[in-house]
């Protein structure tokens, strides 16, 4: 078994209200922050854990709070970045909606770090039923002197507010996200300036993942040269999994990185294999965004080493053969599965959600559905593979934000590594969704 | 003013004396302004057209949102284009339940498609219509965050997940029999169906 730090009191019965979480150790790091160390001492303890943001991108999250500008008389602001949206990707939502203090707890704890007397977490609008949760939650803990005036009798102040979107994935970028939050259309925003010096109503802000400020409760409290021993490398500390698809045991898991895929798939601790005996064809292994790869390339790299759960390794071989730890949103398809199809469901996804600011990602991402659909109504022309390739590749950063990558990047992959399924369906002039085949019955019976 | 500013439904001047918040909605709406530094009043728009969606029908009318934008002191256009860019805000009217069903990767691998086409059936509509009774409307919608539990729909701020159709059966019993305006707002949300 591995250790878990986030979510290992998740069974405890009424973990959610605050005695409970208090009595298992909860709101520990707040008293040794306020009471023992000064906000430089907090944010060196998440400089030397290693912490990477945990919504995708990776970057060291000491090194993110290090660049919040300070400059005299002007507030700063800690947004919880809770938009949870990437396809695959549930983990947020479990964290928020089963333990809603741990993310309230490392609120505190982070503002202290960075100075910031307000912060607000972002909670996508269709959450609606876990933002009541998390603003119960507050409201207990403003009850019991852990958020306002003079926190726990300490000299510092904060107030939390939790704010809900609308439904845009785009808000999960956090310059959309900001815009959104001052009650715009969440239209990402060109850097420089990065938020930590211009965010939030342009004052200085840092935008964390939700995972990403709940992990800095174990940090502040077990130190951070303790959490940078477990994992391996720079992909330091446990992280928060979903996992998804044609698998056994789907759900959230915290694993230390540095598990095998090969155990995290087919071990009973976590996936519990492929359901229904079959076998497995293909795995994006880090939100929808993420190269797809097939099963020969998830489990070990093209140099035939085990491919581990680490940013580094599932990194090996670059987009060619490897592929990214992004959000942690693991969807596994078995052998039956149509990548021409799944693709298609991806692409809608980034049509739907481009904000259409950018030409090349609004329009982009129309054309590569368009063609795509062509594919499943059986009109594709073994050309339209080319075409998709040449889209894909005129998208790719030519935007303001990454979310022409994020679209691009799947088309990339798919054909990259399933180029002949594609020629195949163009070829046959019909497309055949074995994979979608009676797939509820199955799962019924 | 409206009738410029909101294509797409006629502004009626006649209907918008009439939207007013009660007192607990109001109560709620300034709460929520107040979470925000003076000046930045705005900020609370979002939220505030959820209320006003909840209140006002399940829709946002020209109107409401006029109103929404007198509460806030902005611009009615400042409503309009916000309301207009996020999925969640309806600006033609809707059954007084809107099932959504995700239907993004992890849902169609599990069987997003043959829910929607039980949906479709059941109440002999297609997606984006609204059955003849008016009570419910049928939308898909793009990764709701429910993958592990797919497939999946929402409907108002409850998730109904690892669907079959029985339980999609069920569940439009259920609806039907209540005869309620579900929105996103409900605080008597029920995942457990």
């Amino acid at each position: 078994m591995g250790r878990k730090l986030l979510i290992h009191n998740d069974k405890i019965p009424n973990i959610q209200t605050l005695d409970v979480y208090r009595s298992h150790g909860g709101y520990a790091s707040v008293e040794k922050a306020l009471k023992t160390m000064t906000p430089d001492q907090v944010t060196d303890e998440v400089k030397k854990s290693g912490l990477r943001g945990r919504g995708g991108a990776g970057f060291p999250t000491g090194l993110k709070w290090s660049f919040l500008a300070k400059p005299e008389g002007v507030p700063r602001y800690l947004v919880c970045n809770a938009d949870e949206s990437e396809p695959g990707t549930f983990k947020d939502r479990y964290l928020m909606e089963v333990i809603p203090h741990a993310l309230i707890e490392g609120m505190i704890t982070s503002s202290y770090a960075l100075g910031a007397k307000i912060s607000y977490i972002y909670i996508r609008g269709e959450y609606f039923y876990v933002a009541r949760i998390v603003e119960k939650a507050l409201e207990e803990a403003y009850a019991a002197g852990l958020l306002g005036k003079n926190i726990l009798g300490t000299d510092f102040s904060h107030d939390c507010y939790v704010q809900v979107g609308g439904g845009a994935y785009i808000c999960g970028e956090e310059t959309a996200l900001l815009e959104s939050l001052e009650g715009k259309r969440g239209n990402p925003r060109i850097k420089p300036p990065f938020p930590a010096v211009a965010g939030l109503w342009g004052c200085p802000t840092v935008v964390n993942n939700v995972e990403t400020i709940a992990a800095v409760c174990p940090i502040v409290n077990m130190g951070g040269e303790e959490y940078a021993k477990i994992g391996i490398g720079k992909s330091t500390g446990t992280k928060l999994i979903s996992a998804s698809g044609h698998i056994n045991k789907p759900g959230v898991y915290e694993i230390e990185l540095g598990v095998p895929v090969e155990e995290f798939i087919y071990s009973e601790e976590y996936c519990g294999g492929i359901r229904n005996g079959k076998k497995m064809k293909a795995v994006v292994a880090g939100g929808s965004s993420v190269p797809i790869l097939p099963t020969e390339l998830i489990l070990k790299t093209a140099k035939g080493e085990p491919r581990l759960m680490t940013y580094e390794s599932l990194g090996d071989g670059g987009f060619q053969t490897g592929t990214m730890l992004g959000s942690g949103g693991f969807i596994v398809m078995d052998e039956d599965t149509s990548i021409v199809k799944n693709l298609f469901t991806f692409t809608r996804f980034y049509h739907h959600e481009s904000c259409g600011q950018c030409s090349p990602c609004r329009e982009g991402t129309g054309w590569m559905e368009k063609i795509l659909k062509k594919f499943l109504n059986g009109t594709a022309e073994e050309s339209d593979v080319e075409l998709l390739w040449d889209i894909q590749s005129k998208i790719e950063g030519k935007t303001i934000c990454p979310l022409g990558e994020a679209a691009a990047w799947p088309v990339a992959a798919a054909i990259r590594h399933f180029k002949q399924e594609f020629l195949d369906v163009a070829r046959s002039k019909k497309f055949v969704d074995v994979s979608h085949y009676n797939r509820l019955n199955k799962i019924v019976a | 003013m409206g009738a410029q500013v909101h294509g797409t439904q006629p502004f009626d001047a006649s209907k918008r004396a009439e939207i007013k918040f009660n007192e607990v909605a109001m109560a709620t709406v300034q709460k929520i302004i107040s979470h925000y530094p003076e000046g930045k009043q705005k900020s609370a728009l979002l939220p505030i057209l959820h209320i006003a969606q909840a209140e006002f029908g399940g829709w946002l009318s020209p109107e409401v949102m006029d109103y929404v934008a007198e509460v806030l002191k902005i611009k009615s256009i400042e409503v309009f284009e916000v309301a207009s860019f996020y999925t969640m805000y309806h600006l033609k009217p809707v059954g007084k339940c809107v099932i959504e069903v995700c239907q993004t990767s992890s849902c169609w691998l599990s069987g997003a498609e043959d829910i929607i086409k039980h949906i479709e059936k059941k109440l002999n509509i297609k997606v984006g219509e609204t059955s003849r009774d008016g009570m419910f409307t049928l939308k898909t919608a793009e990764c709701l965050g429910s993958c592990g539990t797919a497939p999946m729909a929402q409907v108002g701020a409850s998730y109904h997940e690892n669907l079959t159709y029985e339980k999609v059966d069920a569940l439009l019993e259920k609806y039907k029999s209540e005869g309620k305006l579900r929105s996103y707002t409900d605080l008597d949300y029920n995942n457990t169906l």
